[in-house]
């Protein structure tokens, strides 16, 4: 087989931006992925975006999109129904993700059957507008996500605030959870939902599980809450900037951004300063 | 009554084009911060603003369908886009229909299978009306309908094209398509195949003129596509270089 053939094709393929209806390839050697269709023996984009293609699948990844579940990752969401045995949570994905009761950690015992009397009960472990911290577990049939808060570190968020970002900008990583220099802990949901918070030493939860489904706040003095706000005034810069939002950006914008106060942050002039200081800053350390 | 000249006998309709040219046409996506997509579009003096959500849970569950997303469209026009300032109530039967050709057109193009049990909203704000309401709601939906990243057979690209005087006429403003002498057929169709999405014509046209007239807007409908592939375009790159960095 001719190699050179191959890697010109391979070349002309990927990283190619298309827009609907534009034809990728008329080779009937590729598979069609997401984002693409085909007619007769032509695949063609059916989204605008990037050409992807792994050996002989070819998708186009959509520059803009809502978030799209994968198994394994890890999510905010907002419950929007209690059912049966089951809460409904938003997840800013094409359908409401689902959590099941069999699928939570119950406070007291860490493995005991679900009683009657849990069903009974469930809003007082989530309740309609509680923000969660899951995992996506599996699919349903239906393509709605199930998801499940089977760790400790999972479950309720309190003691602090929450922005919504565009959910390409979240990559995959090893850690969704971080705690941050300042004080503030932050969850990066992949879907795109972020919480920021103040910080609660693991330890303190492990000792009481009563806590995870608590619903009151911490006493969170006023400098942790300027703290808070000037994280999530960095968020919402770098989300404007459609920069990748990672600890690391988090932190070179927070930064940057000391000079000012939280309020300021977010006026033309000195988004457009900070945004060039956190641009070099990412290009140099890349 | 004396008959206003749509054309006069240099050729020149009343807003200084010729019979076979279009409005000037500038667009832009990704115009809204909240909504999913997003598009401003103008044509000649007539603006539109339109938003796209989802797909999404659908707010009302009774309205779900099991195999594929329903799309829900709401359009309203502007109190001040008229020169007559008019406030429009919610079940105007003019802005209904119109919601209704848009939804039926989009219905056709959008891969509405792979996105079972969900809703896509469009909500389309007429700012400012000079003519050509149905066609410039179709051509921005379709750029926000792409800003969204939902899925796609093809943009639908609309245009409009009237009959004066023995000349088909493209791209109809206001004042030729208030004439009640001026036949207005709106077209939409899928460039990459040339299938039509939407016919629509409420007065009357001699059929031997129809293919003609057709004829005049399936081109006009051929320019808008590629300025809106334009836009798109220029939109995407500018999201993949701010990503790339």
């Amino acid at each position: 087989m001719d190699v050179d053939m191959e890697s010109q094709d391979t070349r002309d393929i990927a990283s190619r931006i298309v827009t609907p209806g534009s034809v990728i390839t008329n080779d009937t050697a590729f598979m069609r992925g997401h984002g693409t269709f085909a007619e007769r023996t032509t695949i063609y984009s059916s989204v605008a975006g990037a050409v992807e293609r792994i050996n002989k699948l070819v998708s186009v990844r959509p520059l803009k999109q809502r978030y799209s579940g994968e198994i394994g990752d890890i999510i905010v969401g907002r419950i929007t129904e209690v059912a049966s045995k089951r809460w409904r949570v938003d997840v800013n994905s094409r359908q409401d993700g689902i959590l099941l009761l069999s699928s939570i950690n119950l406070p007291g015992g860490i493995q005991r059957r679900k009683s009657e009397s849990d069903e009974l009960q469930m809003r007082t472990f989530f309740a309609e507008g509680d923000l969660v911290f899951a995992e996506v577990q599996s699919y349903f049939a239906d393509g709605a996500l199930s998801l499940h808060t089977r760790s400790l570190q999972y479950g309720k968020l309190r003691n602090g605030t929450f922005v919504t970002v565009f959910p390409q900008l979240v990559p995959r990583s090893r850690s969704h959870f971080h705690t941050l220099p300042c004080g503030v802990d932050i969850v990066l949901g992949v879907n795109g939902y972020i919480w920021v918070s103040k910080h609660v030493p693991a330890s303190k939860v492990e000792e009481n599980s009563e806590l995870i489904y608590s619903d009151k706040n911490e006493f969170i003095s006023d400098d942790e809450r300027e703290t808070i706000a000037r994280i999530a005034n960095c968020i919402h810069l770098l989300n404007r900037l459609y920069v990748k939002i990672t600890d690391t950006s988090i932190i070179f914008a927070y930064e940057a951004s000391l000079t000012h106060a939280v309020k300021d942050l977010l006026t033309r002039e000195i988004a457009i300063d900070l945004a060039h200081n956190v641009k070099t800053r990412l290009e140099q350390q890349s | 009554m004396s008959r206003q000249e749509l054309i006069s006998p240099e050729g020149l309709r009343v807003d200084g084009r010729r019979a076979n040219e279009l409005r000037r046409i500038s667009c832009r996506a990704s115009v809204l911060n909240s909504a999913d997509g997003s598009a401003y579009y103008e044509q000649g003096n007539t603006k539109v603003l339109v938003a796209v959500y989802g797909p999404r849970e659908p707010r009302n569950r009774s309205l779900a369908q099991q195999d594929h997303a329903t799309i829900n469209v709401e359009f309203n026009i502007a109190p001040f886009s008229t020169s007559e300032r008019r406030k429009r109530s919610k079940g105007d039967k003019r802005l209904l229909e119109i919601s209704s050709f848009v939804k039926q057109t989009f219905e056709g193009a959008i891969q509405t299978a792979i996105y079972p049990r969900s809703q896509i909203d469009i909500y389309i704000h007429l700012l400012q009306h000079d003519g050509g309401t149905l066609e410039t709601c179709i051509n921005a939906a379709t750029l926000a309908l792409v800003d969204a990243g939902i899925s796609m057979m093809d943009y639908v690209c609309a245009c409009t094209a009237g009959f004066i005087d023995e000349t088909p006429i493209l791209d109809l403003n206001f004042v030729e398509e208030s004439s009640i002498e001026v036949p207005n057929l709106t077209v939409a169709i899928m460039p990459r195949n040339g299938n039509i999405a939407l016919l629509q014509m409420e007065s009357k046209l001699h059929s031997s003129k129809l293919e003609d007239v057709m004829e005049l807007a399936v081109e006009g409908c051929k320019h808008i596509h590629r300025k809106l592939d334009q836009a798109v375009l220029v939109a995407a790159k500018d999201l993949a270089d701010k990503l790339s960095n």
